[in-house]
């Protein structure tokens, strides 16, 4: 186990990642089976899947789009032509005994990710490739008594394979740049960025060296990292498994190691360590894909504002503090949704703050995504326009927004009903204002002693007993007209 | 001499005339097989009752006109191409039971046209074989001498077609498996330009250099057999998109390339037949033009290395998982798939799966499968370059006549070397075929004629011009009645 003392500051990790990007295609990568996961095992598979003998793979156009896609947003060199190559292993799950994948002439090479740490420091990851292969089945283990189940459902599954270059040196590190990769993936719509179904997975290669040396250590390799704390996580334990090992004169194995989540340790994968020979060679059954610039033009057209460039925008021109701009240029259904709301309201600071807090807040709440919000973004700009107008508090308006949100009225009606039920009555005004008084005594006292910013809690106060339902500025004018007047 | 078989024209004027119907043509044939197939062992599979069924349907379609260009012809598939719902083993104990849940592009187009498939052919295991020795299923026997071999793969079919107990029969060529068995046979064999025919469907060996085709009594039947297969296919990646293949009756004149050196070492009793057959040609008015191709000597160690390669990753998916034969021996899934293998596959296989494995292996990719490709780049510019200056190219299909079974029992390359004609054509995707020339022993001679990619029809047009000159390809082998 690793010695909880090492002294890490002597060391550097140095850290790679290689990421399978599940690409959402209606069909797989070589069938015309669907992509889905949500059926009984072997129901989307089909005979080309299934390997049964004739079958041939056919590449699905689309993987190529969507890859082209993912190399131009990370400035790569999209190959004039690219190949498949075999990759030759037996495995249950693996149905024709070899992987259909890319290894000397990838779709992808060369490009860059620019990856934002958690202390809001930016570095720029050189990415080595992005090619594309067909995923496996699964193996199914104890579920059916002294069997493995095969499930093929999978296999053939379009994946993008995305390696980043040795160049993480942190846990913190790597898995903002895994979160960056899948924040590009789902903002091109290329993945639908589902971690716990498996649609990204990250493998990480760690080795660690003396600080000042140039030689990389020896690595090791962690499979199968399907979250970003995952990564962080098992890269912290791999990296004090290492220096412990090497501090003690220790030598470390090449190997492939698993990461433990309940026990919270990376294991060896035992039985894995055969020395594999691949055999790789260009598939035959497949002509090799040629990129025309119609291709690259049709993506040049698709590439939606990326969310860097969109990121700069909003700090420049919409004046939006650094942090507020990052944070609404997490998700793109998000940073739309902000967009279409600020284009309608005209005030980006007002409109970043709803979409941030109130907006936010309910799809936590609610634990839904933003295109499955009740109120549109338009919507909220509306809400946020009569509020810049001065037609309703901002309390009014988060009464305004509940109420689209359960009954999905249109704004202008929800406004129109709430300025109704706003208390009119002078009366019942005076009367609520006098019982506010009467119970902060104190305030009262203060205001009078002329503390005059005391006024603003006692609005809020009267505010709160009428629960929103009452124009500020009228309670504004009672307030002062009863506190003057005894 | 027997009066000449008729051909597929003939057959379907015969039918279209309601001279006879698809029927009695069907049960005719069948009566056929049975008193005779046995003798050669070229079944694997019959399908007498689909086969009567569509004979049916054929009659009817006949009846209404709506017959097509093959409707109620009887022909045969080799037991390489999947037809749904029956056993597809290519004559493999590993297939043995194996039952295809769709057909092949080609079993498809040929129903299509309205050919009835009366059953399967045998063939050399998973089509790697040039004696038909290698079958799960047993040898076949050639018509011609039933102490020799057919040739292979596609021994069954070449076997059936001569004994007229088909009209005609699918094949596939990967080396010479298609003109090879059909020279031993006294049959023409074609073999398309590659991505000409689909091979989806069909069983893969070697996928770069597998060329679906077939075999038949006569040139023309081969071009309305391959007018019915061929097409583009979406299906095969590798499959073409080009012009039907056509022919046209008008003779003209051409210029054959004559690859002198490949003629100059073959035993008397085939150059004889050769060399008339090369007269026969010259006097009809074409030209002969003298040629070289170079690289010809490296073409069969090349050719092995490439389709070794391929074969050892094509047959890694029959480990015994999903289909096809499991052994009974219980251990863990490594084990299972060595047993299964083991006991799935015969000889040949292993030692092809062995060989390709160990071409493709760190350390011998470079000097192996490589250089094979450089070679095969080459082949393939010595037949470019020469058809700078021909039309067609002149070959002979085989070495030898059809050897006695079990003569090449002692080594391998012995039997490699049977295909030194025919595979450099495979490894440039270029087509051919072997028409019969005369006969040496009783045994009959095969003549190859290559064409550019695509152009079937100078094939065609100059083997129909052939045997409208020569009746070797109306002859018919003389089979013992039982």
């Amino acid at each position: 186990m690793p010695a909880k003392n090492v002294n890490s500051s002597l060391w550097e990790p140095v850290i790679g990642l290689e990421v399978h990007v599940q690409l959402n295609t209606n069909s797989k990568i070589f069938s015309s089976a669907p992509v889905t996961v949500s059926v009984e095992p072997n129901r989307a598979a089909n005979a080309v899947d299934l390997a049964l003998p004739g079958t041939l793979p056919v590449l699905n156009k689309k993987v190529v789009e969507k890859a082209i896609l993912f190399g131009m947003a990370t400035a790569g060199r999209i190959a004039s032509r690219c190949r498949f190559d075999r990759k030759n292993y037996f495995y249950p799950d693996l149905p024709k005994g070899y992987q259909i994948t890319q290894l000397t002439e990838p779709i992808i090479e060369g490009g860059t990710l620019e990856v934002r740490v958690d202390d809001g420091s930016i570095r720029q990851v050189e990415l080595v490739r992005a090619h594309l292969e067909e995923d496996a089945g699964k193996s199914i283990h104890g579920k059916y008594a002294g069997k493995t189940g095969i499930d093929l459902n999978r296999a053939g599954t379009p994946l993008l394979e995305v390696v980043t270059a040795p160049q993480l040196n942190t846990p913190d590190e790597a898995s903002a740049c895994f979160r960056t990769l899948h924040r590009l993936v789902t903002w091109l719509d290329i993945c639908d960025g589902n971690l716990n179904e498996g649609s990204m997975r990250c493998d990480a290669n760690i080795s660690v060296r003396r600080h000042g040396e140039t030689q990389l250590g020896e690595r090791t390799e962690i499979k199968n990292l399907n979250s970003f704390r995952f990564v962080e996580r098992a890269l912290k334990h791999e990296i004090d498994r290492q220096i412990s090992i090497l501090e003690t004169g220790g030598e470390i194995v090449r190997e492939t190691r698993l990461y433990d989540v309940e026990r919270d340790e990376t294991r060896s994968m035992r039985g894995k360590e055969l020395a594999h020979d691949y055999r790789y060679f260009p598939d035959p059954d497949l002509l090799p894909v040629a990129i025309t610039q119609e291709m690259i033009r049709a993506a040049r057209s698709a590439m939606p504002e990326l969310p860097e460039a969109r990121c700069s925008r909003y700090i420049d021109e919409l004046g939006l503090p650094a942090e507020t701009a990052h944070r609404l240029t997490q998700e793109k259904a998000f940073s739309d949704y902000f967009e279409s709301a600020f284009a309608i309201a005209g005030n980006a600071k007002l409109t970043a703050n709803w979409v941030l807090g109130n907006v936010a807040a309910t799809l936590n709440r609610n634990e839904i995504s933003i295109e499955n919000l009740q109120l549109s973004g338009p919507q909220l700009g509306e809400i946020v326009k009569n509020i810049v107008d001065g037609i309703v508090s901002d309390a009014s308006a988060k009464q305004v927004f509940e109420h689209v949100l359960a009954t999905k009225s249109n704004v202008a009606d929800a406004i129109g009903q709430q300025r109704e039920s706003l208390m009119s009555d002078e009366r019942d005004l005076k009367a609520l204002v006098q019982r506010v008084l009467d119970g902060n005594p104190i305030q009262v006292e203060e205001y009078r002693k002329g503390k005059k910013k005391i006024l603003g809690y006692l609005v809020g106060q009267v505010m709160s007993a009428a629960k929103g339902k009452i124009d500020p500025k009228k309670v504004n004018q009672a307030l002062t007209e009863i506190l003057a007047s005894d | 001499m027997n009066t000449p078989f008729p051909s597929i024209e003939q057959l379907r004027t015969q039918l279209t005339s309601r001279e006879i119907s698809a029927v009695e043509l069907t049960e005719e044939y069948f009566h056929r097989i049975r008193s005779t197939s046995h003798q050669l062992n070229c079944f694997v599979s019959l399908h007498e009752d689909s086969a009567l069924q569509a004979a049916r349907e054929a009659d009817s379609d006949i009846a209404r006109g709506r017959d097509r260009p093959l409707t109620g012809i009887p022909i045969a598939h080799k037991d390489i191409f999947c037809i749904e719902g029956k056993k597809t083993t290519c004559c493999s104990r590993m297939l043995q039971s194996y039952v295809a849940p769709y057909s092949a592009t080609i079993v498809e187009n040929l129903e299509n046209a309205g050919a009835i498939c009366v059953g399967t052919t045998n063939m050399d295991e998973f089509a790697m074989g040039s004696s038909n020795e290698t079958s799960a299923n047993g040898p076949v026997r050639n018509p011609w001498n039933l102490q020799h071999v057919p040739g292979g793969s596609s021994g069954g079919s070449a076997a059936a077609v001569a004994a007229r107990l088909v009209a005609a029969c699918t094949g596939s060529d990967t080396g010479g498996s298609i003109r090879q068995p059909a020279s031993f046979c006294g049959v023409t064999g074609f073999k398309p330009t590659y991505g000409r025919n689909s091979r989806y469907g069909m069983v893969a060996f070697a996928s770069s250099l597998d060329h679906p085709g077939c075999l038949t009594n006569s040139v023309e039947d081969a071009g309305r057999m391959l007018s019915a297969m061929a097409g583009n296919d979406t299906k095969d990646s590798t499959s073409a998109s080009q012009e039907p293949i056509g022919w046209s009756s008008s003779t003209r004149p051409r210029r054959l390339g004559y690859p002198t050196r490949l003629f100059a070492d073959l035993p008397q009793s085939i150059a004889r037949p050769l060399e008339e057959a090369r007269h026969t040609l010259e006097a009809a008015g074409n030209t002969i033009v003298e040629i070289e191709l170079p690289h010809f000597d490296v073409a069969v160690s090349a050719y092995y290395v490439i389709a070794c390669a391929e074969a050892s990753t094509n047959l890694a998916r029959y480990d015994g998982i999903r289909y096809g034969h499991r052994s009974k021996f219980d251990g863990n899934v490594e084990d299972m798939y060595a047993q299964s293998r083991s006991e799935g596959f015969g000889m040949e296989v292993k030692r092809r799966i062995l060989t390709g494995t160990y071409v493709l292996s760190v350390g011998h990719y470079d000097s192996y499968y490589m250089k094979a490709q450089k070679i095969r780049r080459l082949i393939r510019d010595d037949y470019l370059r020469a058809f700078h200056q021909t039309d067609v190219i002149l070959s002979p299909s085989t070495p030898t006549t059809a050897f006695r079974l079990n003569a090449m029992d002692l080594d391998p390359t012995d039997m490699y070397k049977q295909d030194q004609f025919t595979v450099p054509v495979n490894m440039s995707g270029l087509p051919a075929m072997s028409v019969p020339c005369g006969f040496s022993d009783g045994l009959p001679v095969g003549l190859q004629m290559i064409a550019p990619h695509f152009r079937e029809s100078e094939l065609l047009e100059l083997g129909i011009d052939y045997q409208n000159l020569t009746d070797w390809h109306q002859q018919q082998p003389c089979l013992p009645k039982t």
